[in-house]
């Protein structure tokens, strides 16, 4: 079963990819262009950062208790419709289509004899019917 | 009489290299158009400003009537500032409700560099697009900040309205101002307002000195390219020697003529206005009011009390010995634009060099012109430049390659299109700075910084790294050094404040001073550049200069430096080996000193 509503909150940081910050963390792109792929899927995917949303923070209680017994080590914290289903860690892209029951995103190099391969420069526009 | 008066449109913006006379220039013709009965809010972008001074009245974020002058406003908008109101709208409503360390880290992600900036950038174009503010004056006039950051923020509305156009993903790197992304219209109201010609005049403030011509050059063709062509050109201090046996004064006459003559055909295409050399500082608003007016020939009193040049301080050479005891180190040279950074920081390194002491000299200002200062190589100096253009572009590139083998397409065009971000520039100039900072323990550095408002948010971005490193390291156990670390040990940096001995330069560098110590970086000494105290003119206006500078050079000893240097005004722009070494060598050197000769 597809459970279609997943939700992610950040750390307090400067953008979703973190490039604004002393150091690019690749981890964080990944993530984000995971999350770009399950939102194509048909995912409601919704992200919030604490610098940015703290509303969001504290308006959850179950992510502000989180907040109050772990601080920032909770984060990111992430939840599948009222669950939370991961803390403290950016879950690969496996866990990720596990979680809102899909097979896992294909791997780039198993994808070159697809439609994806070229498609890949004007991602963002609406391939979601390609993969 | 003056043509950037005849038409005045409703916006007017003074730029020009630091220390040309924009903040006077503006107040000035603030002032007479408010005499003439129009509603005038003069507002200054600078985070330096001294708006306040030379107005006598203390400005706030709003709008403030300027006491003795009707229909006057003054307004500061300090980004600091912006970004602390900004900072608290964010966080304010969730103090007590989410953990203290919740709302620690919030802040810390709030305080960087580009917070600054865009909280800046956010106030300037709200006034600019408020068709309250509008409504309510007949003329808004910018004092804005030097060249470099002001091209960086008269070209920020298009850089952010291409950024919010191109960005197909909706923004996910607008940086910590995600909310400024609602405020498109207002972008392209302030963009549409800058290229208007009916709407916006630019006055180009200038020295009769070849660099500041040039430099009006430069942001002549910049900010064409951005669509703003309503130029106009304003030659401030002009000066004609009165006493003709002075060679130092007459000198300078023939200096500015021959700048003026030489001047580049494009600029001179503009319409253009003189202003003559006064022998006061433009303070006050009794001051002001003269600013477009003949220079009166009743100074002469004022110099009564003349007793010869000032002989009490060392000069640069001094410096020079000491950090060569050392061996190594960082010697950063700060202070407004204008001061005379660049040439400071190629006089010490080339006398440095001279001992034969290999030297790196290195500059973060987008303006400058080492090499031009220099003439030609000097043995033993290396000379080095952060171009933040070309800084970021070789950052982008590094992450991208570095990323590449990580990660897949979707990914790589995720991260290419957020290093699109106009936080990236910060982020690569602070790398290369870093490198810099960290390469003085083995070697001599010199550094001639960009001006004080640049240099300052590249210090608060060290402080954001600062904390985050420390953070980091206090959960890995790991030890690192910061770049903030190296600047606040004395033993690896020296940090020089650059002055000239008038008033609004004197307190801007204390200002800058205290910033500084803000950041618990203690400065070592100030140099007072460009002294004609320190010389022995008899031009009576130059006379009078110099009188009113021993106040200012008594106010540096004994309030503001540990120690002093004082450097002789010079007839011409020094450049090359020669002139350098004897500007550093100063008073001291009576066989090569140029004043000696010229008296």
């Amino acid at each position: 079963m597809t459970t279609n509503n997943l939700t992610i909150y950040d750390p307090a940081m400067c953008c979703s990819t973190g490039v604004c910050g002393p150091d690019v963390d690749s981890k964080l792109v990944r993530f984000s262009s995971d999350l770009d792929w399950i939102a194509k899927q048909g995912v409601d995917v919704r992200r919030f950062n604490l610098a940015q949303e703290p509303g969001a923070f504290a308006e959850d209680v179950s992510v502000k208790a989180v907040l109050e017994s772990q601080g920032d080590a909770g984060l990111p914290l992430i939840k599948l419709g009222d669950a939370v289903v991961s803390i403290g860690t950016y879950p690969s892209r496996d866990d990720l289509a596990r979680w809102v029951g899909l097979a896992a995103k294909p791997e780039p190099a198993a994808t070159s004899s697809g439609c994806c391969g070229p498609a890949k420069s004007q991602a963002g526009k609406d391939d979601s019917s390609c993969c | 009489m003056m043509n950037c008066l005849t038409h005045p449109t409703p916006f007017l913006f003074f730029t020009g290299k630091g220390g040309v006379g924009k903040t006077s220039s503006a107040c000035a013709t603030a002032l007479q158009l408010a005499r003439d009965g129009k509603r005038v809010l003069i507002v200054s972008t600078d985070p330096a400003s001294n708006l306040d001074t030379v107005l006598g009245t203390d400005l706030l974020g709003t709008p403030t009537a300027i006491a003795g002058a009707p229909n006057l406003f003054g307004l500061n908008i300090d980004p600091e500032e912006a970004a602390q109101a900004y900072r608290e709208r964010v966080i304010g409503p969730y103090r007590g409700v989410l953990p203290d360390s919740s709302i620690a880290s919030i802040e810390e992600q709030l305080s960087g560099a580009c917070t600054v900036e865009v909280a800046a950038f956010d106030e300037f174009t709200g006034l600019m697009s408020d068709p309250a503010t509008v409504a309510g004056f007949d003329h808004i006039i910018f004092d804005t900040a030097p060249t470099g950051h002001t091209l960086r923020l008269l070209q920020l509305p298009a850089a952010w309205t291409s950024f919010i156009e191109t960005n197909e993903r909706g923004a996910s790197c607008l940086g910590p101002l995600s909310g400024l992304k609602n405020q498109q219209e207002r972008y392209a109201e302030a963009l549409a307002a800058l290229s208007d010609a009916e709407r916006t005049t630019l006055v180009l403030v200038s020295r009769p000195e070849r660099s500041a011509l040039n430099e009006a050059e430069r942001t002549r063709v910049e900010l064409e390219k951005q669509g703003v062509t309503n130029q106009f050109l304003l030659v401030n201090g002009v000066f004609r020697a009165t006493d003709r046996d002075d060679a130092l004064a007459v000198h300078l006459e023939e200096g500015g003529q021959a700048a003026l003559a030489a001047m580049p055909p494009g600029l001179r295409a503009l319409r253009s206005f003189e202003v003559p050399l006064k022998p006061f500082n433009l303070v006050g608003l009794d001051a002001l009011a003269s600013f477009f007016s003949p220079v009166a020939k009743d100074f002469a009193a004022s110099t009564a009390g003349h007793r010869g040049p000032i002989a009490d301080f060392p000069s640069l050479s001094t410096l020079a010995d000491e950090v060569a005891e050392v061996g190594h180190g960082l010697v950063m040279f700060m202070g407004k634009g204008g001061v005379g950074k660049t040439t400071m920081a190629a006089a010490f390194a080339v006398e440095l060099a001279s001992r034969g002491l290999p030297v790196h000299l290195t500059t973060t200002d987008p303006a400058a012109h080492l090499e031009g200062t220099l003439a030609r190589e000097v043995d033993n100096l290396r000379v080095s430049r952060i171009d933040p253009a070309a800084e970021t572009e070789s950052y982008q590139q590094k992450i991208i390659e570095r990323s590449r083998d990580e990660l897949d397409a979707d990914a790589m065009a995720l991260l290419e299109e957020d290093l699109r971000s106009p936080c990236t520039e910060e982020v690569a100039v602070f790398h290369a700075f870093s490198r810099i900072v960290f390469s003085a323990k083995r070697e001599i550095v010199v550094m001639d910084t960009a001006p004080t408002g640049h240099t300052l948010l590249l210090l608060d971005t060290a402080g954001s790294y600062h904390r985050e490193m420390t953070r980091q390291a206090g959960s890995g156990g790991v030890k690192v050094g910061t770049p903030l670390m190296r600047l606040r040990d004395p033993e690896h940096t020296r940090v020089v404040v650059v002055t000239l001995a008038e008033t609004t330069p004197v307190e801007e560098a204390a200002h800058l001073q205290q910033d500084l110590r803000r950041a618990e970086i203690e400065p070592y000494a100030w140099v007072i550049n460009r002294s004609l105290a320190a010389t022995e003119v008899t031009d009576p206006l130059l006379r009078a200069r110099a009188e009113e500078e021993k106040a200012q050079i008594a106010t540096v000893s004994s309030k503001h430096a540990h120690r002093v240097y004082l450097v002789p005004w010079a007839a011409e722009e020094p450049t090359g080996e020669e002139e350098l070494r004897r500007l550093a060598r100063g008073a001291d050197d009576t066989e090569t000193a140029a004043l000696g000769e010229a008296s």
